[in-house]
């Protein structure tokens, strides 16, 4: 086990840029995952670390040693891959024992291994099949089984549970965690999937375009995060995120998401939005509570009224999209009423959950 | 039981269903087999029988015999080039899987400055007619004295343009997580081609062994200009010079030909199976 540590960490690729000096510090133990959309630069990262990828400049260091000019093989990890990456031609011993014989461990030594590894990841039945024989979870268990072997002081996964359907992809993710729990390995795990980061991290950190956009607890950034992106990027159903006029008027100030619908904001707020005119404003969907229209007349203040263009039942809620003035809304309802198409509908929130990011930075607007 | 009850009474009052289409595609497959076949068929035949019998259009000899067998045997030098074309194109078929799965392999997936170069460099020499490079290679094996030997005969076909390219393009299907996967394991380059790389592409390697014995055991003009020394006979060129020697007597050119195409069937009967496994690992997704 080992802390992990990346310091300006540049790749170019001939004349481009891919990944623009990221600077990561993590922890002996800790379970970090790196998300972001499409092409921001997460497996490159990743493999930079693996070693299977050069830096174009940085420093990676694993424990106190340096390892940018390592071999994969001797810088103590192991990787798991999107597409497994098992031997077809091997039995599932031979494909979880490869890296043991080619470091040439004794037999009885490689055996014992595999049977241990096979045995934590429920495969020991399984060992004489080959990878064709087996389902899309069982192939995932034997690439982990495959990385556990060989005792890394860091685990690597890219994107592992992509190819898996969402029933099994739930349940290798808690194979996954419980696996960090019993082993307590370092491990850094890409993922685009924003509830595979909520749910296994210790510390999530989001990518864009090749840098890091913010570092945090999976609580952290979703309460706190730095920017439209990553709010919008953190939490489903996606936050409403929306550029409204700020109307002051003495000390008093209003959100106006129409001509109709104003927002009185606190002070606190109003400090926080400063002289700015105008301000984006993002609204966790489970922050909206929709209810019909009649049964909300009575309340004051923080009251929004609105249209339905769909209603969703969920079971437990239904998601709605109301519009309000020109702006098309996620809330969420009571299970039980979902309301039709063009029905009106109230929709409130509690001011001291909004938040607020500034409408050129998109950047957070300091608390 | 209800339903083996359904399937045979609606078998017997409707009958199995042709469709018009099945019979053309049946017909003209019969019909090239029976084109191909008729040729073969006769060669076989004729292997088996006494000169008089030769020129009659049957197919069982009426009296079958053995005895052209062993006169090509005895009184030829038939075994010695069937050995001789067995060595060669054995040698040259290891030679063509080892080193175009190694260069293909190479340009594959190693990006170096003037990759590509040199894979259009090698696809070039596939405009090449072998006609055209007889004398060259005549030139060439005559001035380092590699006439009438083995080596003679082998060496043009040692590396060839078609297999490099046939491996490339099989290498390139292969994910690259597979060689990132046995680096981290910890294999070198080497180990990473011949232990991973290569047993990936199975289909491509008996393809292309098929085709180059195939190609080999069948070539006539090389092995024909690099030897003339008669115990460096390969089978085609035996065979031929049979016709000046034997001049009409078939069935004894008949049983050298029959003879001949036996390793082509076990070459193929042995990687057919290959072809067919290989495809089955290649269509595997993990
Ligand atoms: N070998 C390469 N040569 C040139 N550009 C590359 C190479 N490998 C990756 N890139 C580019 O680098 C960028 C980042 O790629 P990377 O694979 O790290 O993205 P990612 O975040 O893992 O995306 P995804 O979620 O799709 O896997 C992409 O724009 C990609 O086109
Ligand atoms: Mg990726």
């Amino acid at each position: 086990m080992a802390e992990l540590t990346l310091k300006n960490v540049v790749k170019r690729y001939g004349n481009i840029e891919i990944v623009h000096g990221i600077n990561l510090d993590i922890k002996d133990g800790e379970f970090v995952v790196l998300v972001g959309p499409s092409g921001c630069g997460k497996s490159t990262t990743l493999r930079m670390i693996a070693g299977l990828e050069s830096l174009s400049s940085g420093t990676i260091s694993i424990g106190d040693r340096v390892v940018n000019t390592l071999e994969p093989k001797d810088r103590n990890i192991a990787m798991v891959f999107q597409n497994y990456a098992l031997y077809p031609h091997m039995t599932v011993f031979r494909n979880i024992a490869f890296g043991l014989h080619a470091a040439k461990l004794p037999k009885d030594a490689i055996d014992k291994k595999v049977r241990e590894a096979a045995k934590l990841l429920g495969l020991s039945e399984l060992l004489e099949r080959r990878p064709n024989e087996l389902s899309g979870g069982q192939r995932q268990r034997v690439a982990m089984g495959r990385a556990i072997v060989r005792d890394p002081t860091v685990f690597l996964f890219d994107e592992p549970l992509s190819n898996l359907d969402a029933q099994l992809r739930g349940q290798m993710r808690t194979e996954i965690k419980r696996l960090h729990q019993s082993i307590g390995t370092t491990i850094v795990y890409v993922t685009h999937d924003q509830v595979e980061a909520m749910t296994l991290a210790d510390r999530i950190v989001i990518m864009r375009d090749g840098r890091i956009e913010q570092v945090g607890t999976p609580l952290d950034v979703f309460h706190a995060p730095v920017s439209t992106f990553v709010a919008g990027f953190i939490g489903t159903p996606t936050m409403n995120l929306i550029a409204l006029p700020v109307r002051q008027s003495g000390g008093n100030a209003t959100l106006a998401f129409s001509d109709q619908d104003v927002l009185p904001l606190s002070t606190e707020v109003v400090r926080r939005i400063g002289n700015r005119d105008r301000v984006t404003v993002g609204i966790r969907p489970d922050d909206l509570v929709i209810t019909p229209a009649d049964a909300a007349r009575e309340r004051q203040g923080t009251r929004l009224e609105g249209t339905v263009v769909v209603a969703e039942p969920l079971g437990v809620t239904t998601q709605v999209i109301a519009r309000v003035g020109d702006h098309e809304l996620v809330g969420m309802a009571d299970g039980r009423f979902v309301p039709q198409a063009g029905a009106p509908v109230a929709l409130t929130c509690d001011v001291a959950r909004l938040h607020l990011f500034d409408p050129e930075t998109q950047r957070s607007l300091a608390s | 039981m209800t339903h083996a009850s359904d399937t045979t009474t609606r078998g017997w009052s409707l009958g199995p269903v042709i469709h018009p289409g099945r019979i053309v595609a049946w017909t003209l497959l019969a019909l090239g087999a029976v084109v191909m076949m008729v040729p073969l068929v006769y060669m076989v035949a004729t292997s088996f029988k006494y000169p008089n019998e030769v020129y009659e259009l049957n197919i069982i000899p009426h009296e079958p015999t053995l005895d052209n067998y062993t006169y090509i045997f005895q009184n030829t030098r038939f075994g010695i080039w069937f050995v001789n074309s067995l060595l060669t194109s054995s040698l040259v078929t290891v030679s063509v899987l080892f080193f175009d799965s190694l260069v293909g392999y190479t340009l594959a997936k190693f990006k170096f400055r003037g990759r590509e170069f040199v894979f259009i460099a090698i696809l070039t020499t596939l405009m090449i007619p072998t006609e055209m490079l007889i004398v060259p290679w005549y030139i060439m094996a005559k001035n380092f004295g590699w006439l009438n030997s083995y080596w003679g005969i082998m060496f043009p076909g040692l590396i060839t343009g078609f297999g490099v390219f046939l491996m490339r393009q099989f290498f390139s299907g292969i994910p690259d997580d597979y060689i990132h996967a046995a680096r981290i394991d910890g294999l070198n380059e080497f180990q990473i081609w011949w232990k991973v790389a290569m047993p990936l592409v199975t289909p491509a390697l008996s393809a292309l062994a098929i085709f180059t014995f195939l190609g080999n055991w069948t070539a006539f003009l090389w092995p024909l200009i690099a030897t003339n020394d008669r115990a460096l006979y390969t089978v085609p060129v035996g065979l031929a010079s049979f016709s000046g020697e034997f001049l009409s007597d078939w069935e004894l050119i008949m049983t050298g030909a029959t003879l001949a195409t036996l390793p082509t069937l076990i070459v193929f009967i042995i990687f057919q199976r290959y072809i067919i496994r290989g495809v089955v690992l290649a269509g595997l997704k993990g």
